[in-house]
């Protein structure tokens, strides 16, 4: 099978709809396919990534750990815009430290996580092969 | 007669918010729950028009949602009150009527 581009556009807060952890689900599957997988968070999108997510007071699940695991799955290509974060008042210190480990530089783990201007991120949508929206 | 106005959704998403300063009477309450509870966020786009409300208004936010959400208490405007789940329903009886802004 071609390897093709994915990206998923996430816009959506995590916990008022089900559109936010119903993505990561489809993340994971299509990375477990070994496609070449990108995530982008614009909007109201960013605030999945926030830090410190505690769900015991609402009677949900608390999806936010699963983002941890996207590294495993060789996703390392997550990009956050930064106008997005700026009108929330958010910068990247609220959101929560994603990694992965590089196999080309002896397993060195690098930050996932690329604050990326709305310019920067237009050329990245342009560059996909499949764009699949949240 | 006073509402208890409600707002559940992000002032970045919908224009629920924004709708409710501008209807609401200056004894009336806003209480902040789910997606609602972005608007306490300083420093933030939406902070100035929160700000001003406080001046009218007593405004409330919902801890479990603020939690869920990963919001830093720290990171708050100052002047709005944190209410748990009983705090919710004792505001819906301390008022004559609630308002909820879908």
């Amino acid at each position: 099978m071609a390897t093709k581009k994915f990206l998923y556009v996430n816009r959506t807060a995590p916990h008022g709809s089900i559109y936010a952890q119903e993505s990561l689900e489809v993340v994971l599957i299509a990375a477990a396919f070994e496609q070449d997988v990108s995530l982008a968070f614009i909007d109201d999108g960013v605030y999945q990534l926030m830090q410190n997510q505690d769900t015991s007071g609402i009677g949900s699940k608390n999806f936010s750990p699963t983002y941890k695991a996207l590294g495993d799955y060789d996703v390392s290509k997550i990009y956050v815009e930064q106008e997005s974060l700026e009108l929330r008042g958010l910068g990247k210190d609220d959101l929560m430290p994603l990694t992965y480990e590089d196999e080309d530089d002896d397993w060195a783990e690098k930050d996932s996580i690329h604050v990326v201007s709305s310019k920067e991120l237009a050329e990245i949508i342009d560059q996909q092969d499949v764009i699949l929206n949240f | 007669m006073s509402v208890l106005h409600i707002i559940n959704k992000s002032p970045y998403d919908r224009s629920s918010l924004d709708t409710c300063l501008r209807l609401a009477q200056p004894d009336s309450a806003i209480l902040l729950i789910e997606d609602g509870i972005y608007a306490v966020q300083k420093n933030a786009a939406a902070a100035q028009k929160v700000e001003q409300a406080l001046a009218n208004h007593q405004i409330y936010a919902l801890q479990p949602d603020l939690e869920a959400r990963g919001i830093n208490p720290d990171n708050m405007i100052d002047g709005i009150a944190l209410v748990d789940y009983d705090g919710f329903v004792k505001l819906t009886t301390d008022y004559d009527k609630s308002q909820s802004w879908l």
